[in-house]
């Protein structure tokens, strides 16, 4: 049984190594980057719109209203890095219900690099909104007794980050495999759709939890809490 | 008994051990924490867009606890290091 689509070797010469993950990742960005150029090649601010431009100004507002919910006040400056985590590791589920794909998600290396990419992107949107100094500063935050406790916490839910996603999708992919082998009718099926479900919900997880932390590293210094929201 | 019949049976005790024990405690925190859930949406219907979030978040969190323990059965079973060590001995011998 395979555990995770880095077995799946499509193509091999000496160390050069051309695993699934690594074609269907390149076949997801394809696809997102081509998609979003065709889209937006020919926009409209008129009243008429292409059902296309309404499809990805839904989905761009919306990622939008999220991360300000969360307390980032200017989306657009991050829309960028936390709304391209959110399409890739949703549309990487998502394309499950094409046969024959396994998701890139399911591999450690993938979901290590996504979680690397949010442990680095934190100290850089940290320092850029309040300085080097400042953002230092917000490791010992409440007390000085805190910076270990602030190092470890940084560095575990990195691992945190990385773990939750891979394990996700790498036990969604292998209940099916397993109930395929013990009841191939229709539970496969329930389980799939199980599976997209819990994908969406992993993907929204993933880019919140990178907003929020992203937002803890931001406004460390103005502790007034936002008004409470009210309707 | 020789090592390698004695790693296997270990490997494989364990991993039901691991998701059978450590499933138990995210089941309970994630019920306890899904029943606040509702009794708050049912106190203030108007908030549910922040309490839903809020616990989606927080049942991530600690779903990921169970997570952990199913990764590492999964390691004892198809990538335990120590079987692949000792079929790498008699490989050798």
């Amino acid at each position: 049984m395979r555990l995770s689509s880095d077995e799946m070797v499509f193509w091999q010469s000496g160390f050069l190594k051309l695993n699934g993950t690594i074609v269907f990742t390149w076949a997801l960005m394809l696809v997102l980057a081509l998609g979003s150029m065709l889209v937006t090649r020919r926009l409209s601010t008129g009243l008429e719109r292409s059902r296309w431009q309404s499809l990805l100004e839904i989905i761009v507002t919306s990622i939008e209203q999220q991360i300000e919910d969360v307390g980032l006040r200017q989306p657009e400056t991050y829309i960028g890095f936390l709304g391209t985590l959110f399409l890739f590791v949703a549309l990487a589920s998502l394309c499950t219900v094409i046969p024959g794909y396994e998701p890139p998600t399911g591999s450690l290396s993938t979901t290590a690099a996504l979680a690397l990419c949010v442990f680095v992107a934190v100290p850089f949107f940290g320092i850029r909104q309040q300085g080097l100094g400042g953002y230092l500063k917000s490791y010992m935050e409440p007390t000085l007794v805190m910076l270990p406790f602030n190092i470890i916490s940084e560095l575990s839910r990195t691992l945190a980050l990385a773990v939750r996603l891979f394990g996700n999708m790498m036990s969604g992919t292998m209940i099916i495999a397993i109930l395929l082998t013990i009841t191939p009718f229709i539970f496969p099926i329930a389980m799939s759709a199980l599976g997209l479900l819990t994908g969406m919900v992993q993907a929204y997880i993933f880019s919140i939890l990178a907003a929020v932390y992203i937002a803890s590293a931001t406004q460390a210094r103005d502790p007034k809490p936002k008004p409470a929201a009210t309707g | 008994m020789d090592s390698m019949t004695l790693i296997a049976m270990a490997s494989i005790a364990t991993a039901g051990l691991t998701i059978a024990l450590g499933s138990i405690g995210p089941a309970l925190g994630e019920g306890r924490a899904v029943a606040t859930a509702l009794s708050s949406l049912a106190q203030q219907p108007d908030s549910a867009a922040t309490i839903t979030r809020t616990l989606f978040v927080g049942l991530a969190m600690i779903e990921s606890i169970a997570i952990y323990c199913f990764v590492v059965s999964m390691i004892l079973i198809f990538a335990n290091p120590f079987w692949n060590h000792v079929i790498a001995q008699a490989a050798g011998k």
